[in-house]
């Protein structure tokens, strides 16, 4: 089977889970001998060539074609004017809309040029390349008839999915990691919905990384729940990481490692964090990351009296991401609402227990953590301090935890995935 | 008499190096000798060395009738030795001629006033032997806290120091009616006498010497000394307190500062019957006119002329009182490099860099800070006293 999948980023260039999910679907793919073809806006050249990679910013556009002059109207009707950026707080996206609105003088200076240059990042012009993109996936579809499926990831590259199955009838699979509300909670930003909403329904068939992100296709986007399967994430090693680097300080650390955005939920860390601190002042805090809550958190943490037990690292990269996870001694995820959330595995990886929250398409798949609602903090700080102080539930965490990871392989995602495929193509043969 | 009163503040802080998390426990070294030093260097050659060389000139020139007080913090002094000797051999030159008094304040430019009394003449103590050691046995008469903060209980502690004066702002909501152009005494101990700045005439060089939109732009001598006809006869003193910074740094040698202050003796000889004066010289030629009511504290930042740039938000108040949490546990301690970073934590400038007053919304204030934001400087201060806390409790176990 040939697969023409649309991603919009892959590693070693990524700002986000989506492109390593991507990589690990291709490499499980791999396994059982399916042949993809992977469509990026942007392709850097360093990429382990593990799939049949095409850049979308080296494909030519015939606009001569009749069928694209269709596509195109709807597509417009997409870009002008919604200013849209994902992954930003209500707060940081009036500034951005303030200020695309104002300075923006670029619209629609590249409709005529064949080529479109994307940045393939989450900037500006996020909507335009959207847009674009979904231009390329129907002069793709058009140029290359040589697959049997569609296969689209996440709302950016919905379009293009959707439009190269306009040109080439083939079946589109739609594969949802994170849908408007995960994001944004209730204020969704509504054209992003529709682009997730239209994507789900011109899918034959929609995957949802847990159970959780299938409730809220079901719920919130109205499709037919024996449409969606779910697919959980997997990760690419599963090997217990051994850490030389030790702590410096004596107390023990408890660990937020993520975006500090609403959809992580970092203002229930700081509360919980202050409940524990009353009970036992031998633990530091700490909160790594950066993003539109870091300031709220400081001064709250200030205005909790927490300063020196309490510690912000910002954005962290490379070993220092290890270390952090190699010094912690409990790991707490208390997203809001989370699709899946690989971060907690990693912390497994490194022998660390995990707390996170219910809301969280992880906790379907990993037993050895405690899980809890993210508003709870009174459970959040009784977990904490549990696993602080009574050293077997934490013992039996990571040593059961290490066992699970095991079976969480991207071979058994994909196989799962080739079953929905054959689903879908079956009547078709 | 009528005279003219000049002080001006010598200080920079030890600026903290970034200090990360992961430094917590392992790096005890917590200044950033690399921005320190050349903040001190690009300063003395913009400020310090050619304008102690003007008032070296000055003096000479009119035979110490020019006269001037400067009130140096021991942060200064420190960095000054390390990374300047020039600049300091150019003060103790001036300081030689006999026409130049100095002033006492906290060792490390501290707010302990607000605190903690011990801590205060702790800090107060090592000052006064640090400018001993330096200044050839100098003994200063005159006091001046941290930003010239004073309030009637802070002044009373200056009294029982022994200090016959104490300078601080002529706030507006103070003074009411009254001039600053007086000497005043303390209301809690009327030994001390009290010295107001003239905050009209002060910020007129101090701030907006070279603002072009001022009206008054641009300030001459002859202007300068018109206003100072202009006040009412029977106002003795005029004190002119301002940052040293003033002349090279904060107004460039391009607006003409430098010019401006070699011919103001001149001009205030020839056109008025103002002279010029130390502070204690007024102190000892003027008797107090009334008390000064003070409750709670001012100072000369501001508008507001209160604490509000170093206290008041939540992240500040934390800092300020984690640190001196440490106070008991410090005062049984010998370390004497954990004394010397208790001393320049302390320095107010680290809480300033906190201060959240002109900071809204991402838009990074004009203050010169080295943190892009209050929140970053908080983080910052508060990692590095994290791992202080940890050193006190080390040695304290002991």
């Amino acid at each position: 089977m040939k697969v023409l999948m649309f991603g919009w980023e892959f590693p070693p260039h990524i700002s986000g889970g989506l492109g390593t999910a991507c990589y690990g679907l291709i490499q499980g793919m791999n396994v059982h001998k399916q042949e993809v073809i992977f469509v990026v806006p942007k392709l850097y050249g360093d990429e382990e060539p593990v799939a049949d990679f095409v850049n979308a910013s080296g494909v030519t556009i015939d606009y001569r074609e009749k069928r694209f002059k269709k596509l195109w109207k709807n597509l417009t009707y997409l870009e002008v004017n919604s200013f849209l950026v994902p992954y930003l707080g209500p707060k940081a996206f009036k500034k951005f809309t303030d200020y695309a609105i104002h300075d923006r003088t670029d619209v629609d200076e590249s409709i005529f040029s064949t080529k479109y240059q994307f940045s393939g990042k989450y900037g500006k012009n996020l909507m335009e390349e959207v847009s674009r993109y979904a231009l390329v996936g129907a002069q793709i579809a058009r140029d290359r008839g040589d697959f049997d499926i569609i296969h689209a990831h996440d709302w950016l590259a919905y379009p293009a999915g959707i439009a190269a199955k306009e040109i080439s009838g083939k079946p589109l699979v739609v594969h949802v990691h994170a849908t408007e509300y995960d994001r944004s909670g209730e204020s969704v930003n509504f054209p992003v919905f529709e682009i997730e909403r239209a994507g789900m329904h011109a899918a034959d068939h929609v995957v949802a990384v847990s159970q959780l992100t299938k409730n809220i296709c079901v719920r919130k986007y109205g499709i037919p729940p024996e449409k969606v399967t779910v697919l959980h994430n997997a990760v690419l090693d599963a090997s217990i990481i051994t850490s030389s680097y030790q702590k410096k300080v004596p107390e023990k650390i408890v660990t937020f490692l993520g975006r500090i955005t609403y959809q992580k939920g970092p203002e229930y860390f700081v509360e919980a964090a202050k409940k524990v601190i009353e009970r036992d002042p031998n633990v530091r805090f700490v909160m790594a990351g950066s993003g539109d809550l870091l300031n709220k958190m400081v001064d709250r943490v200030a205005e909790l009296r927490m300063g020196t037990k309490f510690h912000f690292t910002g954005f962290l990269k490379g070993d220092d991401v290890d270390h952090m996870y190699a010094i912690s001694d409990v790991y707490v995820m208390p997203s809001v609402s989370e699709p899946f959330g690989i971060a907690p595995l990693e912390a497994v990886r490194h022998n660390t227990p995990v707390i996170i929250s219910k809301q969280s398409g992880v906790a379907e798949v990993l037993n050895n953590a405690i899980k809890i609602d993210f508003w709870d903090i009174d459970a959040m700080a009784d977990a904490i301090f549990g696993l602080l102080h009574y050293q077997s539930i934490a013992r039996m965490f990571t040593e059961l935890g290490a066992d699970e990871l095991k079976k969480l392989k991207w071979e058994h995602v994909a196989a799962k995935l080739v079953t929905v495929y054959e689903k879908i193509l079956a009547p078709r043969a | 008499m009528r005279t003219v009163c000049f002080y001006f503040q010598v200080h920079q802080p030890y600026r903290l190096k970034p200090y990360r998390f992961f430094d917590i426990g392992e790096d005890h070294y917590y200044w950033n000798d690399y921005l320190n030093r050349n903040v001190i260097q690009k300063v003395a050659q913009k400020c310090y060395l050619p304008m102690n060389s003007l008032l070296l000139e000055l003096i000479q020139r009119y035979d110490g009738r020019f006269k001037v007080a400067f009130s140096i913090s021991g942060t200064f002094l420190d960095q000054m030795e390390a990374y300047a000797p020039d600049v300091l051999e150019s003060f103790q030159r001036l300081v030689a001629t006999g026409h130049v008094e100095l002033l006492n304040e906290t060792y490390s430019h501290s707010l302990a006033a607000l605190k903690s009394k011990d801590e205060f003449f702790s800090l107060v103590h090592t000052h006064q032997k640090r400018i001993k050691e330096l200044f050839n046995g100098y003994s200063p008469k005159v006091f001046r806290n941290t930003e010239l903060i004073y309030s009637d209980e802070i002044g009373a502690m200056v009294a029982e120091l022994g200090y016959q004066g104490m300078l601080t702002e002529g706030a507006k909501h103070i003074l009411g009616w009254k001039s600053p152009n007086y000497v005043y005494s303390n209301a809690l101990n009327p030994n001390l006498k009290v010295l107001l700045k003239n905050f009209r005439l002060s910020d007129d060089i101090a701030f907006r010497f070279g603002d072009k939109t001022w009206g008054d732009f641009p300030l001459t001598t002859d202007k300068f000394v018109n206003w100072l006809n202009a006040l009412p006869k029977e106002e003795p003193v005029v004190n002119l307190f301002m940052d040293y910074e003033t002349f090279g740094e904060h107004q460039w040698a391009e607006t003409g500062i430098f010019d401006f202050i070699r011919h103001l003796p001149e001009a205030i000889f020839s056109q008025s019957n103002f002279s010029f004066s130390t502070p204690s010289e007024v102190l000892a030629a003027l008797s107090p006119v009334s008390h000064i009511h003070v409750p709670t504290p001012i100072s000369w930042a501001d508008e507001e002329r209160d604490l509000t740039a170093w206290l008041g938000n939540d992240m500040q108040d934390e800092a300020f009182d984690c640190l001196y949490e440490l106070e008991k546990k410090i005062r049984k301690i010998k370390d004497p490099e954990l004394l010397r970073d208790w001393g320049y934590l302390q320095t107010s400038d680290h809480f300033y860099y906190i201060c959240t007053k002109f900071f809204s919304d991402g838009s990074v204030h004009e203050y010169f800070s080295p943190y892009d934001t209050p929140y970053d400087a908080f983080i910052n201060y508060m990692n590095v006293l994290s791992d202080f806390i940890l050193r006190v409790e080390a040695v304290s176990k002991k």
